[in-house]
């Protein structure tokens, strides 16, 4: 148990160390939240643009940590070889695999708390029966830390942090975080497949009405959560 | 029991033969350096050893345990430095050495091993801001943490400036008094001579010799130069033993006896060679490595 606790409050203080993380976590989805609630230039609908964004950072959160931060953290650690060298101490790979979705778990309260509570501020009122979007953050949280580490696992370090950072940006661009699914034309079929595009329509309904989230985006979510870290599992290299 | 136990190991990769029927053991408290060119084959053993790679033929056994079937029960007991890398770039020795001690049930204290690697004043520094030598001295440290009974170092000393390489002696020499089985390999002689109890020479995937440096060394030798032609059958005939070329000099082989050397100036002399050197005394490893490993089939 100390083993798994140090290793949580180290992979926890090592991402929050890392200034390039900090930027995608917590900056990114910060300023477009703030930016876009000011600033009304977004096809978000009748109501007030926040309601529309703060659904849609707290989707991006999670993937920036789960997938962006844990998937190009793990991708160097693979490449300096910290990964082979914990695999000859009494640590074990799943105690460092769950000291990993512990520390990511963690960031993403953090980042809940910091992005929620700017929302709030901008004037967002979410509805008080939202724990379903608890669950779709969970699920969301498996299916993009399993994408992240499939990644990280067969790409080359550099590779693979600038295939995160891309995949990022086509993800905050087409998975409803900014842009409604509904304003994308063609792309928003192939939109609602993507673990992004079903988080962001799990979560405005949930938080928006209190209304369950359609069967399709629990569907889309829960294949990517076993889809994608079944590939990891399968493809992973440690070195 | 031995601590390291390898009996005709092979390793493959794909067609390539890396490790060809090894063996050797190491006993508690012995130094046994696997030393051999880039690409002998000291990697891959040492991997099969930590469990990192499964042998294709023949038995490793690492305190009787199969390093990679019995692998959870053998981690607590081993320590390993890499041949590269291991340590987040980011972290300090400091920080590292306490994450790695909460590994181990009764781990030494980071205090005591930043001190004995001299690294107390880069305590805090990130593993990627320090030199070579220091990122090298805190990867020993790493492998000393859990108190570990086998030691695989591979190279440690590479990289390592004048003054910490007697550290890292020093501490490879302090695991050996501790009673620890240390089993390291490397390219530099000079290293594995002041190092090692016991060398094993491997090229290609063989072992070449195996011994202490002395025994390896063989004993006294005769090695000399000439100025113009040597008459070689002469010489051969009159000392009864073979001249080996080597080089822009010349061995007598098979010959311990320093007394031969006066034989020998005495010949050269009636003969009208011009003698430029002669060195009367013991093989060094280096030569027995070079002898072994560039090209001259023994």
């Amino acid at each position: 148990m100390r083993a798994f606790r140090a290793q949580v409050a180290a992979e926890v203080r090592m991402t929050l160390e890392r200034g390039e993380t900090l930027l995608v976590t917590i900056g990114i989805p910060a300023f477009l939240l703030v930016f876009f609630s000011l600033v009304h230039v977004l096809p978000t609908g009748k109501g007030k643009p926040v309601d529309f964004l703060a659904p849609g950072v707290l989707a991006l959160a999670v993937m920036s940590t789960a997938m962006v931060s844990l998937g190009i953290a793990t991708g160097f650690e693979r490449s300096y070889g910290v990964l082979k060298r914990l695999g000859a101490t009494p640590l074990g790979r799943p105690r460092l695999l769950g000291a990993k979705i512990s520390a990511v778990l963690a960031v993403e309260v953090a980042q809940v708390v910091v992005l929620a509570a700017i929302a709030l501020g901008l004037g967002w009122r979410p509805h008080p029966a939202a724990g379903l979007a608890v669950l779709a953050e969970l699920l969301a949280t498996v299916a993009f830390g399993g994408i992240g580490l499939a990644m990280a696992g067969s790409l080359r370090a550099e590779i693979n942090l600038a295939a995160a950072n891309a995949l990022y940006i086509v993800l905050l661009l087409i998975g409803g975080v900014v842009f409604p699914l509904g304003k994308l034309g063609g792309f928003a079929t192939f939109a609602r497949l993507l673990p992004a595009g079903a988080l962001t329509q799990a979560l405005h309904p949930t938080l928006g009405q209190g209304a369950a989230p359609g069967v399709e985006a629990w569907a889309v979510l829960a294949g990517w959560a076993v889809l994608a870290p079944l590939l990891a599992a399968l493809t992973f290299s440690w070195e | 029991m031995a601590a390291i136990e390898v009996d005709k190991l092979r390793v493959r990769y794909g067609q390539r033969t890396a490790v060809d029927g090894i063996s050797f053991t190491v006993e508690p408290g012995e130094v046994v350096a696997l030393l051999g060119p880039n690409g002998a084959g000291k990697t891959t053993t040492v991997e099969t050893l930590e469990g990192y790679r499964l042998p294709d033929e023949g038995e490793v056994r690492v305190l009787g345990l199969d390093p990679h079937a019995e692998h959870s029960r053998l981690v607590g007991e081993i320590g390993v430095v890499l041949q590269r890398g291991g340590v987040y770039p980011v972290m300090s020795g400091a920080r590292a050495l306490k994450l790695f001690a909460s590994y181990y049930d009764s781990p030494r204290p980071p205090a005591e091993l930043l001190s004995l690697l001299g690294l107390e004043e880069v305590a805090d520094t990130p593993f990627k801001r320090l030199s070579g030598g220091e990122q090298q001295r805190l990867l020993l440290a790493l492998a000393l943490v859990g108190r570990p009974s086998v030691c695989f170092l591979d190279e440690p000393t590479a990289g390592v400036d004048p003054a910490g390489r007697v550290v890292v002696r020093d501490v490879v020499a302090s695991c050996r008094e501790e009673g620890v089985a240390v089993l390291l390999t490397s390219h530099e002689l000079d290293e594995v001579e002041r190092m090692a109890d016991r060398v094993v020479i491997i090229d290609h995937g063989k072992v070449r010799a195996a011994g202490t440096a002395g025994e390896l060394a063989g004993g006294q030798e005769v090695r000399f130069s000439v100025e113009g032609t040597l008459p070689l059958g002469r010489i051969e005939e009159s000392l009864g033993a073979k001249v080996l070329a080597e080089g822009s000099s010349y061995r007598l082989q098979g010959v311990t006896d320093p007394a031969v050397a006066a034989r020998l100036t005495a010949l050269l002399a009636e003969e009208g060679v011009t003698l430029t050197d002669l060195r009367v005394g013991r093989e060094r490893l280096e030569d027995v490595f070079l002898r072994l490993v560039a090209g001259e089939e023994p």
